[in-house]
């Protein structure tokens, strides 16, 4: 269940279905990335998509955040879900790599993940979520 | 040195306060110790097996004498009164308690410290060539690019759960004294037409898979450097396996593909995170590159005579322990963490104090961690030295055996770490009482012995001249040779000799190979040459019979 969503527009109401299904089925708007799946298969496609959910089976694999940057760097505008093993400490790097919406398996501390994103005012580095980066500021950014 | 502005200090007391809240969580039971285990980890503080142990981050080993104080208080006010520098020039503290842990978070920050990154499946503290800014053969002082490397790696949004952990060393000479090949990558700078670039090596490393890393790209110019990093992470944060904890690291993915494949990768990823402009302005890499400048008032000098004292104690730590400074009438000095008897690598409150003196009053108030587990003072004249001899001979400072047998490498070993099999430190101290004769060590001459208490190698012994490797056998700690090992520029990896050894046997063992040594020299080899040139046989008879 969507627990966290930082969009304004409708919730895409259409099941996220496999990259394989997506892939051979052409009126489908929501699909679902697995660990291990190429999200560069879905660049041809990323007009038509509403909503990519990325899995997070595990809290320690990390593929999901390069997979989310990839379609991001790409132009992917629609809504970008994590789902799975997503807790309140991850959210911070989660946003900055593009994800919009979250569907964790367990429900979250609201106000620990309120103060989690509101702690870091700064970042070194520029990603996804348009923050501008300390050597900017520090250059008349 | 590097400063923090308003900035680099906002992103510090921010962890801090990040951490004391995950702390007070986890000590409500809000969150699991499998949930805390990450958090905690990438703000340096493991579980092991009397304590929590906290890894604070040396940024490549540099310190003012104001942090290396701070280290001093931390020891003495939360630890027992003693710390532990590591081959990844950075401390730890083996007795810290969780409750104190954000206190102590809040007192490095307080001297632009901290513990960010310094465990986990990250980016890990980047280390350097302790003689930086110092050293005459460098193109370009390393620790510019490590602090680019800092600042790009510190919270890193993407590669923060990477399959496993990840560490760089940045060295800017031919003369490699980081053992930057053995890293995850390692860069070396180097000229081309004039410029600065970098020469990116990537999948080295130790471990139970040792592996000396192939060189992937030959020359990056600064403007594209973080790109660079960004691609060779991201392929591995993609492809790097992560069923098996043992094969996680970069070099198994790098061996796995080829160097040329992974290298193709890496290429082809560029093209699209060149397009994302995350690589900072020449206005900031000279802004860095200011804090580096040599220190004012370092201007050349007489040398130093000896006023007939060769052959004095003086005279003998003088030669061993200092190295030339790239201006004249100055020198780097090693002051070494590794007496007779000692733990490597320890030094107490006392003693730092008496290092972070030194600095202030007589090296333009820098100092360093060497992987070798010593401390440098990089800038001091020469003129200087007897005062600062006379201080150290008075805080049991003045071994003079830097890179002799007794300048051993050790991991903390079963006396400390959970995944330990066999104890380092009593072998260590064993070998440095049977090489006590200061005369047979440097007739010995350069020999690097590096001890690690299991497969892990966190004490180097695959990149030792001689190398020691704990296992457990059958219940029993069991110790293996290994021979012809070297982190330097010239690197490879030691062999195993044969059958092992219990503790006090791998001491009489190393004793008849450096005596078979001293047999077949011939005129100024060191051990690593003459092992080299006629092999491992006549060592295994001299130590097999």
């Amino acid at each position: 269940m969507v627990e966290l969503r930082f969009r304004t527009d409708e919730a895409p109401e259409q099941p996220a279905v496999t990259l394989d299904a997506f892939l051979d089925q052409s009126n489908a708007t929501a699909v679902r990335l697995e660990p291990d799946d190429e999200p560069r298969a879905l660049l041809p496609h990323l007009d038509r998509i509403a909503l990519i959910e990325i899995a997070f089976p595990k809290f320690r694999d990390g593929r999901g955040y390069s997979s989310a940057r990839i379609l991001r760097e790409a132009g992917y505008a629609g809504e970008l879900r994590a789902e799975g093993d997503v807790l309140v400490d991850q959210i911070g790097f989660m946003r900055r790599c593009g994800f919009d919406s979250f569907a964790p398996a367990r429900p979250l501390d609201m106000a620990a993940v309120e103060r989690a994103l509101e702690r870091f005012a700064h970042v070194y580095q520029p990603a996804a979520d348009g923050a501008v980066p300390v050597w900017k500021l520090r250059h008349g950014g | 040195m590097y400063r923090y502005d308003q900035y680099d200090q906002a992103i510090v007391d921010a962890r801090v306060a990040e951490f004391s809240d995950q702390v007070a969580r986890r000590l409500a039971g809000e969150i699991s110790e499998d949930e805390f285990k990450p958090l905690r980890l990438t703000n340096g503080l493991y579980l092991q097996l009397h304590a929590y142990m906290l890894r604070v981050a040396i940024p490549y080993g540099t310190m003012d004498s104001r942090q290396m104080r701070m280290l001093a208080h931390i020891a003495r006010t939360y630890d027992r009164g003693y710390g532990h520098f590591t081959t990844r020039q950075n401390i730890q503290y083996n007795w810290i308690k969780l409750e104190d842990s954000p206190a102590i978070l809040a007192d490095l920050a307080s001297v632009e410290m901290h513990a960010i990154q310094t465990s986990g499946n990250c980016i890990r503290n980047i280390s350097s060539d302790q003689f930086a800014g110092a050293a005459a053969d460098e193109v370009a002082d390393p620790r510019v690019w490590a602090e680019m490397l800092r600042q790009w790696s510190t919270f890193h949004p993407e590669f923060s759960y990477l399959p496993r952990k990840f560490k760089i060393a940045v060295i800017a000479a031919d003369e490699d004294r980081a053992a930057m090949r053995l890293h995850d990558i390692g860069i070396q700078l180097v000229t081309q037409d004039g410029v600065v670039g970098a020469r990116v090596f990537v999948g080295g490393g130790m471990g139970r898979t040792p592996m000396v890393a192939p060189e992937i790209v030959p020359f990056v110019r600064r403007e594209d450097f973080l790109a660079t990093m960004e691609a060779c992470l991201r392929v591995y944060n993609r492809h790097g396996r992560r069923d098996n904890i043992y094969k996680a690291r970069i070099k198994i993915l790098v061996h796995d593909l080829g160097a040329a494949e992974y290298a193709r990768q890496v290429e082809e990823e560029l093209v699209a995170v060149k397009a994302l402009g995350i690589d900072p302005p020449a206005a900031e890499w000279e802004r860095i590159e200011r804090f580096f400048a040599m220190p004012e008032g370092l201007a050349p000098k007489a040398s130093l005579a000896l006023d007939g004292k060769a052959g004095s104690a003086f005279a003998h730590w003088r030669a061993r322990n200092t190295r030339p400074h790239k201006v004249a009438g100055h020198v780097s000095v090693t002051i070494s963490l590794k007496p007779v008897g000692g733990i490597p690598g320890d030094a107490t409150a006392e003693q730092i104090d008496v290092m972070a003196d030194l600095a202030q009053r007589y090296s333009h108030d820098e100092l360093r961690v060497t992987h070798s587990q010593n401390i440098v003072l990089p800038h001091v004249a020469e003129s200087d030295l007897p005062a600062i001899y006379d201080a150290l001979v008075a805080a049991e400072l003045a071994d003079a055996n830097i890179d002799l047998v007794s300048d051993i490498i050790a991991c903390p070993g079963l006396d400390y770490c959970s995944l330990a099999n066999a104890r380092s430190i009593p072998v260590a101290q064993k070998i440095a009482q049977r090489f006590a004769d200061a005369e047979r060590q440097r007739d010995i001459g350069e020999l690097k012995l590096k001890i690690s208490g299991c497969i892990n190698a966190c004490g180097h012994h695959h990149a030792g001249h001689i190398g020691i490797l704990g296992v457990d056998r059958k219940g029993t700690e069991n110790y293996q040779l290994l021979l012809g090992g070297s982190g330097a520029e010239d690197a490879s990896l030691g062999k195993i000799m044969g059958p092992g050894f219990d503790e006090d046997g791998v001491v009489d063992a190393v004793e008849k190979v450096v005596e078979r040594y001293r047999t077949l020299r011939s005129d100024g080899e060191r051990f690593l040459d003459t092992y080299r040139r006629v092999g491992m046989e006549p060592f295994k008879e001299a130590v097999y019979g």
